[in-house]
């Protein structure tokens, strides 16, 4: 499992070019471009399962979903950050890819592995052990649907 | 206790009392902004469309602006896409190519009023804040299911509140006084809150308070907001919407905030924002003399007639230095006609400036104005992220008009007060 770690205020443009915006939207079309200016070397590194650890303001910047599919669609399991900005934070719960707001976990980790336990709401790296905060249920409920499309589509069924 | 502006309106708009920060409520938007990005967005559910139809065609207002006309055949597709969207669901807010940017274009036509909702799948949909509006960014997904269900959640936000008192001295506008308070609290100062401007604002135009509202953003707020007075209610008059058509909801003298910040506007200076970062903010005298190669005059942030006029004030008789692209991009057809009439558009020509179509090509590096590897541009767009004008190896500085106007006589970067 690689896990990826990256500094402050990691914005929109950081992590897929806005030159691309308008002619890449699949996730094929996008994972060659995923962080191209800031780490050449994740499009080709990256593997299901891995992590990637941040600093404060994850995500800040434009309101373009494709580092969100990009990123959900290379299998990142989660993004432990400091803190995210909020439409990026949004995006993600909308395409079912797990964000945990956890700076003390981002503090303690030099190398090795991460471990998450998401049932517990827990994070274990060297053995320490970080509690997160759960999403509130109406927002979960969101991400258990498979994200928002799918989560639309049930609740407009079950009104008629 | 009083109440937020975020609380009342949220309240009055979810038809629940005593809204707390942090609490989730149910909102039906009363506008949804979709660019160039509605191709990408209906195909995300073409199914559920045929299945559950279109919500409601007044929901969505869709302007093409992003890559405006058309650079290569994918986005020409995407417009037409969007075109086709349009003519088979009888979306009756539809504005093509060279109507202007699509948040300039919600103003001018009336569809950001005070006391409404409006989200938009563009970050900068907080601009809206100026016209008391609670108004805020989405992605293309919310968009989409927005489209078929006309509601989403939305997470009441603490407030924050900004005084301000006075106003600018000569050379010195709204960008100026955005920067400085982005500097001050830092890109995500105001993340997940909304900002709220008290104290003088009577001194502030409309242009000025869209300028601060726009980069709302910047300082990661999920809203930017102003009070509706006189001059919001005279520009409304100007464009033909009546008192009936809004509702003027602000917040309440003894509401709570868990931040306030005071400016005294007659002590900000021009600033200038460096990269690669927009809360990266200095004077100018510590950049002064740095050479550039484009200045970029306009965008959503500051391509209204009075930062043209800014500009064209420093530039009239003058021209741009050799070896610097002068830029200029209003906001909309409306702005450029209105500065064509008074002449503003022949003195910025005459000065050396290439006029561009009313979109956001250059701001977002898709075309019109990409840099090279070395080069350095000076701007007046809100963002001067690594790589945003399609080069990484390229800087961008975010100032006012009339410092990018003073530099780009110059070729390097200067204090407006010099000229």
């Amino acid at each position: 499992m690689n896990v990826f770690k990256y500094g402050d205020d990691i914005n929109t443009d950081m992590l897929f070019p806005g030159k691309y915006t308008y002619t890449c939207s699949t996730p094929d079309e996008i994972k060659p471009y995923l962080l191209e200016d800031i780490d050449s070397e994740f499009s080709s590194k990256v593997k299901q399962g891995d992590i990637i650890l941040a600093g404060k303001n994850f995500g800040c910047g434009s309101s373009r979903e494709q580092p969100v599919v990009g990123l959900k669609a290379v299998g990142i399991k989660a993004i432990i950050a400091k803190s995210f900005a909020r439409i990026f934070y949004r995006a993600s719960i909308n395409q079912g890819l797990i964000l945990i707001e956890c700076p003390e976990a981002v503090d303690v980790f030099k190398e090795g592995d991460v471990k998450i336990d998401f049932e517990g709401g827990k994070i274990i790296i060297n053995q320490e052990i970080f509690s997160y905060p759960r999403l509130p249920s109406e927002i979960l409920a969101i991400r258990e649907a498979g994200g928002l499309i799918p989560y639309t589509k049930k609740r407009l069924r079950e009104k008629r | 206790m009083g109440e937020t502006f975020a609380q009342k309106v949220l309240g009055y708009k979810s038809e629940l009392s005593n809204l707390a920060p942090g609490q989730i409520i149910t909102v039906k938007p009363d506008r949804l902004l979709m660019h160039d990005n509605t191709s990408a967005i209906v195909s995300k559910i073409k199914d559920e469309l045929k299945e559950f139809g279109l919500i409601d065609k007044e929901l969505p207002v869709i302007v093409l602006d992003h890559v405006i006309p058309a650079a290569d055949e994918r986005t020409a597709t995407n417009h037409k896409k969007a075109r086709e969207f349009v003519a088979k669901y009888g979306i009756k807010n539809f504005f093509d190519i060279g109507t202007g940017i699509c948040h300039q274009v919600l103003f001018e036509k009336g569809l950001a009023l005070p006391g409404s909702i409006v989200v938009g799948s563009d970050s900068h949909t907080c601009s809206y804040g100026a016209m008391g509006v609670f108004a805020t960014g989405i992605d293309r997904t919310e968009a989409a299911a927005l489209l078929l269900s006309g509601e989403m959640w939305l997470k009441v936000p603490h407030s924050i509140k900004i005084v301000l008192s006075n106003s600018f001295k000569p050379c010195v506008s709204a960008k100026d006084l955005v920067l400085k308070i982005i500097g001050d609290i830092g890109a995500d100062g105001a993340n997940y809150c909304a900002v709220e401007f008290h104290g003088d604002i009577h001194n502030l135009s409309i242009d000025d308070r869209f300028t601060i509202s726009n980069m709302g953003v910047e300082m990661g707020a999920k809203i930017a907001v102003f009070p509706v007075d006189s001059i919001s209610k005279d520009y409304l008059n100007s464009i033909g919407v009546g008192k009936k058509q809004y509702q003027p909801i602000w917040a309440d003298p003894d509401a709570q905030y868990i931040k306030e910040l005071s400016y005294n506007l007659s002590e900000i200076e021009p600033v200038i924002a460096t990269p690669h970062k927009v809360d990266n903010v200095k004077t100018i005298s510590e950049v002064e003399g740095l050479e550039i190669h484009q200045a970029l005059i306009g965008t959503c942030t500051n391509g209204r007639l009075s930062d043209l006029e800014r500009a064209r004030d420093i530039l009239e008789n003058k021209k741009a230095a050799k070896g610097v692209r002068l830029l200029i991009l209003p906001a909309s057809k409306e702005v450029y006609e209105k500065a064509l009439d008074r002449g503003i558009i022949a003195s910025l020509s005459r000065a050396g400036g290439i006029v561009l179509p009313p979109g956001c090509g250059p701001c977002l590096g898709a075309h019109q104005g990409v840099l090279a590897p070395g080069e350095r541009c000076v701007s007046t767009a809100n963002r001067n992220f690594k790589g945003r004008m399609g080069c990484k190896e390229a800087e961008i500085y975010l100032a006012s008009p009339a410092t990018v106007a003073a530099s780009a006589v110059k070729g390097y970067l200067t204090d407006p007060r010099k000229i």
